[in-house]
Parts: structure tokens; sequence; C-alpha cells
């Protein structure tokens, strides 16, 4: 984080329970000129309503959302400009596409022209010129996503934010708009809140992602850094990194697991006895390379596109270019950078 | 062809006691020279725009009640809210004689708020003069339809989508205007839809107003009633009974029209993410004063009836001294004693038998014409689809519409029926159809096939099948039919109050006799006897609720 970076949004602190259980422990982070962070976590950590806090839309237990060094406490939600994206869209049913784009420009008192010409630029910016009198009822899910975006988009809101926006579409449709979506961000240089459950977006989409985890941020950084280097076994164990087994330290690099011995490289400093976990990546391994060698009986095979996901007797699954029988022992050599070591707490 | 016979009861009565004797009102009014005449015409006229503006009227207040009441239910979270809500639920199915008597208990002249006042003020006459005003109309039909409102807008308030709003307000609506042209204009259909409901029973209104306006009040219902019982003038009558009914079906066919557009708007949503409480003072200050309106609304009236019929607070009629005033139950002894000792004027509990006896008729009928129509609906065929609206056509037609029918239609042979006292029970059969085929049909078709298929997979017989799957689901609904049946034939006053000859008066109608009498012991009898309907139906209604299917629908 240098020191270059202008910080617009910044949350401080945030607490909020939810019937009588905390939600949000702490919350703090801050969001850059021109910056997209995308918010990850699993479904009941709050995201939503984090997201509800920053609009405006609810009040926290304690806590502080500044722009630009603001307290906007006491800015109700229709005056912060912020734009927000919901997860099944929210468009207005009784207003046709134009409508629904123009509804934030007629509250910003703009004249007719004036919200004709913006209506049609905002629709341009999403591929639906033409569109602009039909129902909303009536488009496809794809479709209304582009709706709610252009809806957003119009008023050029100075924050921008996305809860869960592509999680009821499918698999190819997901990723079309994922990328119309950064190139709309980009373009448009708004910084921009995503929030996600799904990490294959969140890294898609990001300049930095943060992981929410029992209400409070546990690591934020690049995706390929987080990616590289997971803080926890909980964040691997999210980011479906590998295979995550406990152990004990056994000595200087050594960590005695239920698989045997294994020769790690730690960056932290380790007592003898301590409890570790470790991350073991599936990589694309072959048969016989690397420093630590592995044994087990093949209990699954199952057919991936370039190469076969292979689990083992002692639960542990890998990536092979062949496939093995079911039922044979084989031995694996892991190298010293597939296996890390992370704090075991959760 | 088998689904034919099991429509066959239901049509053949439908057209024995209503088509026939709507056919004879027709006959009767075009056959007479009156039928067109132009001082018929001009009383009918007058009756429609008395009946038009008194619903209309009603319809705005009750709006003005039942929308911010139906933002309170379905938007925050209160203290006593299902209490409050089971509460404004009530009066929808009480008898309107029970109504009137409670309005009377509060406010009429020997009513609770009067003899307080004039009490503490030492009045020599009751100050306060609501009862025969149109006020007195107008209030009862407030207490009566605000439900509606509630139940139909606060559907649609609490199946709307929060977050249209959240969407509204963070594109810079105020919370005001987000209101205005978002959760607004989604509610328009329902509030349409409520209101035309509403004006449907207020424009067929005929208990409340004939009892708490009195005859000056003359809606179309009140003019049917005098023109056929009391100047024997069948033909205007007739007439008028003609443009209730086409008024009637038009409205019908606004509301479902509106019904059907309901719908599509409405997403379904958890009630819970929209609940809250009141915070700030201006939110504590609408909820507290809504549920304190909504209290004394709906608990004033019905909490007024019992306590005055065992409260002696006046000399009744002959004693000059003094009496004492406190707690009795003279009101209820009196019921059984005949004061007259003529052979034609019965003690007043007879009615009570009266009415059981006729009630019992009705779910009889009822069952037994319901059951083959309601099952053959669960699965509906073309035929079925096309013959169901047919049925709910006794629900357009009023009450007393169906009572002028009867008499015309019934008084001379073949079928000279008048005499007898089997045309009331007939008659409450005819309203109450409608009701038990509808309590009816959901519960049977809620019978899932899989179920019947899984318990046969599993080795039931087709005995033990119909033991396990059906009987537990048919009985629970059969019983809510029959009481809803019971209670609708125990309160129903519309034909009663025309068929209902004096030797074998039905309790609404003993009610209505006692009332319109003077004298403390007459009204304290009005008291206790209305008192006693109320809690026969309460029970009735509390028994369908917990009887009703959970996910069945309401109307």
């Amino acid at each position: 984080m240098s020191g270059e970076r202008h910080k617009m949004l910044e949350v401080d602190g945030i607490y909020k329970t939810y019937e009588g259980a905390p939600l949000l422990r702490g919350v703090s982070f801050d969001v850059a000129a021109g910056e997209t962070v995308c918010l990850l976590g699993p479904s009941g950590s709050g995201k939503s309503t984090l997201l509800r806090i920053i609009a405006g839309l609810e009040g926290s237990g304690s806590g502080q959302v500044r722009w630009d060094g603001a307290d906007l406490a006491s800015v109700p939600a229709h005056r912060r400009n912020f734009g927000l994206v919901f997860q099944d869209y929210a468009l207005f049913p009784h207003l046709d596409v134009a409508e629904n784009v123009a509804f934030g420009l007629k509250m910003q008192g703009l004249g007719r022209a004036e919200i004709d010409r913006r209506v049609a630029e905002a629709l341009a910016q999403v591929n639906l010129k033409g569109f602009e009198r039909r129902r909303v009822t009536d488009l496809s899910g794809g479709e209304q996503q582009r709706v709610a975006l252009a809806r957003a988009l119009a008023p050029r809101p100075r924050l921008l934010m996305f809860d869960e926006p592509l999680g009821a579409l499918d698999r190819t449709l997901r990723e079309r708009l994922l990328d119309e979506l950064r190139s709309i961000l980009h373009a448009s240089g708004v910084p921009a809140i995503y929030v996600t459950h799904d990490q294959e977006e969140a890294f898609a989409l990001a300049d930095r992602v943060m992981l929410l985890h029992e209400g409070r941020i546990v690591q934020s950084g690049a995706p390929a850094e987080v990616y590289a280097r997971p803080v926890s076994a909980w964040v691997a164990r999210f980011l479906g990194l590998g295979n995550i087994i406990e152990g004990k330290v056994a000595g200087a690099g050594r960590v005695e697991t239920k698989v045997g011995v294994l020769k790690v490289a730690c960056a932290h400093e380790h007592a003898r006895g301590e409890s570790v976990a470790l991350l073991i990546r599936p990589g694309r391994r072959n048969v016989g390379d690397g420093e630590n060698s592995l044994e087990g009986r093949v209990t699954d095979v199952v057919f991936r596109q370039n190469d076969f996901r292979v689990t083992l007797d002692n639960d542990l699954y890998f990536y092979l270019p062949d496939a093995p029988k079911v039922g044979e022992r084989i031995v694996l050599q892991i190298p010293l950078t597939a296996v890390q070591c992370l704090s075991a707490k959760e | 062809m088998r689904r034919f016979f099991s429509w066959l009861p239901a049509l053949l009565f439908l057209g024995l006691f209503f088509f026939y004797p709507l056919a004879k009102i027709l006959a009767v009014g075009v056959g007479s020279s009156l039928f067109i005449a132009p001082e018929s015409l001009q009383i009918g006229f007058r009756a429609l725009r008395f009946t038009l503006y008194q619903a209309a009227l009603s319809m705005l207040l009750t709006l003005l009640v039942g929308l911010p009441a139906a933002y309170l239910f379905a938007r925050y979270g209160f203290r006593g809210k299902s209490l409050l809500r089971a509460l404004t639920a009530v009066p929808f199915m009480l008898p309107t004689v029970v109504v009137a008597a409670g309005f009377n208990a509060l406010l009429g002249p020997r009513g609770w708020v009067n003899l307080a006042l004039m009490n503490f003020f030492e009045l020599q006459s009751p100050p306060v003069t609501i009862l025969h005003t149109l006020g007195a109309i107008l209030l009862a039909h407030v207490f009566y339809n605000t439900t509606i409102v509630i139940r139909v807008v606060g559907n649609a308030l609490v199946h709307l989508d929060p977050r249209l709003e959240h969407a509204a307000r963070l594109l810079g609506a105020t919370p005001a205007r987000a209101f205005r042209e978002v959760t607004l204009p989604l509610l328009r259909p329902s509030i349409l839809a409520a209101s035309l409901l509403v004006f449907l029973f207020d424009f067929t209104s005929f208990g409340v107003v004939l009892l708490l306006g009195g005859p000056t009040f003359a809606t179309l219902e009140v003019e049917i009633y005098i023109q056929a019982l009391h100047m024997l003038n069948m033909p205007v009558a007739a007439l008028l009974s003609l443009i209730q009914l086409l008024c009637t079906l038009a409205f019908s066919v606004l509301y479902s029209r509106s019904v059907t557009r309901t719908v599509v708007q409405v997403a379904q949503r958890p009630a819970e993410t929209v609940v809250r409480q009141a915070k700030r003072w201006r939110e504590r200050l609408f909820v507290g004063s809504m549920v304190a309106l909504l209290f004394a609304l709906f608990i004033l009236p019905m909490a007024a009836l019992p306590l005055r019929s065992v409260s002696r607070l006046e000399a009744a009629r002959g004693e000059r001294a003094i009496v004492q005033t406190g707690l009795t139950g003279d009101y209820y002894r009196e019921l059984f004693v005949n004061r007259r000792g003529s052979r034609f004027y019965v003690p007043p509990i007879r009615a009570a038998y009266n009415s059981l006896e006729y009630a019992a008729i009705t779910v009889v009928l009822s069952l037994l014409l319901g059951f083959p129509v309601a099952s053959a609906l669960a699965r509906p065929k073309r035929l079925d689809r096309l013959l169901d609206p047919l049925l709910m056509l006794p629900l357009g037609a009023s009450a007393v519409t169906l009572g002028l029918g009867f008499i015309v239609a019934f008084n001379r042979p073949p079928l000279a029926l008048l005499g007898s006292p089997w045309l009331v029970p007939l008659a409450h059969t005819m309203v109450a159809l409608p009701f038990a085929i509808r309590s009816l049909q959901p519960a049977l078709a809620a019978i899932p096939e899989r179920y019947r298929q899984a318990a046969a997979m599993l080795g039931a017989s087709p005995l033990r099948t119909w033991f396990a799957v059906d009987w537990p689901i048919v009985s629970r609904a059969t019983l809510a039919a029959a009481t809803f049946a019971f209670t609708v034939s125990l309160g129903e006053f519309g034909a009663t109050s025309l068929l209902a000859r004096p030797e074998y008066p039905t309790i609404p109608t003993a009610i209505y006799r006692f009332l319109s009498q003077p004298g403390g012991l007459n009204y304290g009898q009005a008291m206790a006897m209305a008192t006693l309907l109320m809690f026969l139906t309460t029970a009735g209604i509390f028994l369908i609720e917990k009887l009703r299917l959970p996910g069945a629908g309401e109307f």
C-alpha cells in the first residue's frame, strides 16, 4: 500500500449484530480512486450487510464510513450518490427499460433532453440499444442484469457497488458479463466494491481481493498474492487451493503429519511440537519428482479436460497427467514449493 | 359423464332456488305496469344514488383507516401484533345484527358513551346522537371492511421486494419520493382490488344500514325490504332487485379483472426482511396512534356489547321508581320467559332453537351438495371450470334479493312453501354453499396423488391409503366447511328478515325485533341475544382458522 494512492472510501471499524449475534466485528478497509475491490466470503458472512451499511440503507452498531475524509453518518442514502447493483437486480417492474435507467437522472432534476441523452448513452454502454421501450419483466436474466448496471451507471455515481450481481446467471453468460463488466469499470474509472462468494469472479475482476470471515477481513491483497500466500488454513480451504492437513512441528523444516514427516520451507519460526496446518497443492504432479515422497492407494479417479483428479486413501487428491487404476498403490514426489505451512487456527 | 353427475345436485338446487326465483322476480316486474312507471323509476333512482353515495363514502373512509393499518402490519413489529391482527379479522364474519347491536351498546341512546355522559354532566337526554344517522352506517362499514384493506394491500406490501425501495433511495429518491414513485404504483392494483371489494360489500350491505341507519336511509337493499314487506309492492321491489343485481355484477367483473392484474406484479419475498421496530419518534407516533385507533375501533363495540348485556343501568319499562344499577343476569333469564303469554309470541330462547335447527339443516345440505362439486373442482377439467363461476353467482346476488325471489316464487302451488319453515334453511344453504365449496376444494386439491402412490408403493391397501392420506385432510376440511355453513346460517339476516315467520324467529330476527321495541328490558334482551350470537360466531371463526390448511389462501 504505497502512500500515493488516494483513499476515496474509508470503512473504519464497523460492528454490527444480527439478531443478537455479532455479524461484523470491526471491519476496516478502504477503496482508492479507480480501484475495484472484491469482497469475498461465504454466504451469511455479512457481505451484503456491509454493502448496505456503506450505502446508508442500514445503520451500523459502531464504526465510521468516510468519503474523501468526510464522515457519512449524517448523509442519508439518497444523498450519497453511490450506485448499487442488487443480486436479482431489483428493477422497477412498473417502469420500462428507459424509465428504469432514467430514474436516478430524474431524481437529480435533469431536463428531459439531457435525461434522454444520458439514458441512450448508458444503454449503449451495456449493449442494450433499442431496448428503451421494453418491459423489464419480459427481459432475460442477462438483459435484466445489463439494465440494472445501466441504471446504476447513468447518474454517474462516485462509487459503484455490486451485490452478487451474477449469482443467478448460468456459467457462460456469467463469464461474458464479467468481461463486459471489467471493461466498463475500467473505462468509467469509478471505484467499485464487488461482493461475491465466487472466487473466480473475484479473481477475474478485482484489483484487490478481501476475504471476509467471522465478521473480520482476514486477508487483503492482489489476486495473485492472495492465491500464492493464503494467510490461514481457512483462506486456503475457502479458496479451494488444495489439501489441508494438520501436523506437529518435528524439527527445523520438518512437520509430522498423518501421511508421514514432510519437509517444509516455512517462513515463520516454529517451536518443536507446535501445531500447524499444511497446504499441499494438488498441482500437476508427475509420479516421482520432488523432495517429499507420498504413498497411497488410489480410491477414485475423475477425468478432467487436461488431466485426472486422483484421490488417495489418505484423503489427499492430486492432478495427474495419466490415470492410475483404482486400487493401485502409487508413490508421488511432492516438491518443497507445493507444501506451505499455515497458521493452524481458522 | 361422472363429472356431470357430481355437479347435478348442486345445479338442480341452484336452478330451483336461485335462477327460478330470479326469473320469477323479473316476471313479476315485467308483468306489471308499475315496473317502469315514472314514480317507480324515481324510487329506484333515488335508492341507487344513495347506495352509491354511502358506498363510496364508506370505501374512502375504510381506505383512510385501512391503508395506514396495512402499512403498520406489513412493516412494523410491535407487541400484541398477532392479537390485533386476529381482532381486525373477526368483524368480517360477524353477523350484521351483532355489529349493529355492538355499536348500539356503545353509541346508542342507551349505550355506554351516552349513559356515561348523561351521568357525568347530569343531562336529561343522550348527547351523542350518531345512531340513525349516516355516520353510524359509515362507522359500521369501516369496522366491517378495514380488514379487507389490511389483508389485500398488506399482503401486497409484505410481498413487495424491499430492495425496490432501496434501489430508488440509492438512485437519489427521498424516502417519501421512493414511496410515491415506486411503492405506491406497485401497490395500486391491490389498492384498487381492495377498494372494489370494499365498495361491493358496502353497496350490498343490508343489516347494518337497516339497524343503524333506520328506514330513512334507504339503500337499494333496504328499499327492496320496505317495498316487499311493508308496501307489498312487488313490482317496484323487483325493479330495485334488478338494478341491484346489474350493479353488483358490474362491480364483480371489475373486481375479478383487477385481481388477475394484482397477481402479476408482486414478487414473492419472505416477510421477515421488511418488518422492523419503530425507532424514530415519528415512527413511534405513527405506530402508537394506529395501534390505539385500531384497538379502539375493534375492541370497544365488541366489548360494549357483552358488558351491556349484563349491566342494569336504567329503569325497565313500567318501573317508575329508582332502580338499582349494577350487574344483572336478568336479561338472560328473560330469554326463557314468554312475557305476553300468547300462543304466537314464543319465548325468545325459542329463536335460538330455531336458529340452531336451521343451521344444522344448512350444514347437512351444504355438505351434501358441496362435496361432489368440490371433489370435481379439486382436479378441474374444462366442464368444471365452465360451471365454477355459476356456483359463485349467489354470492353476487344480495340476500334480500334472494329472500324476495323466494317470496314471489314459492307463494303458490306447485311450490307453496311460503308457510313452511323450510324456506329459511334453503335460503341459508344458497348463501353458505359457495363458502362450503371454497373451503373444501383447496383441501381436496391439496391431497397430492404422489402421497397416495407412495402409500401404495409402501404396501398400503386402497382403504388404508384413504384412511392414512385422505381422511386426515378431508376430515379437517369437512369440519371447516361445516363450521362455515353453520356460522353463515346463524348470522344470516337479509333473506331471513323477509322469509322468517313471526312464530319462527331466528336469533338475528329476534334481536332486530327487540331492538326496534322500546324499553330497557327489550334492549337488554337484544344485548343478551346478540352477545350469545357473537360468542357462537367467534367460536366458529376461530375453529375455521384453526382448521385451515397452512398456505391455503384467504378470500
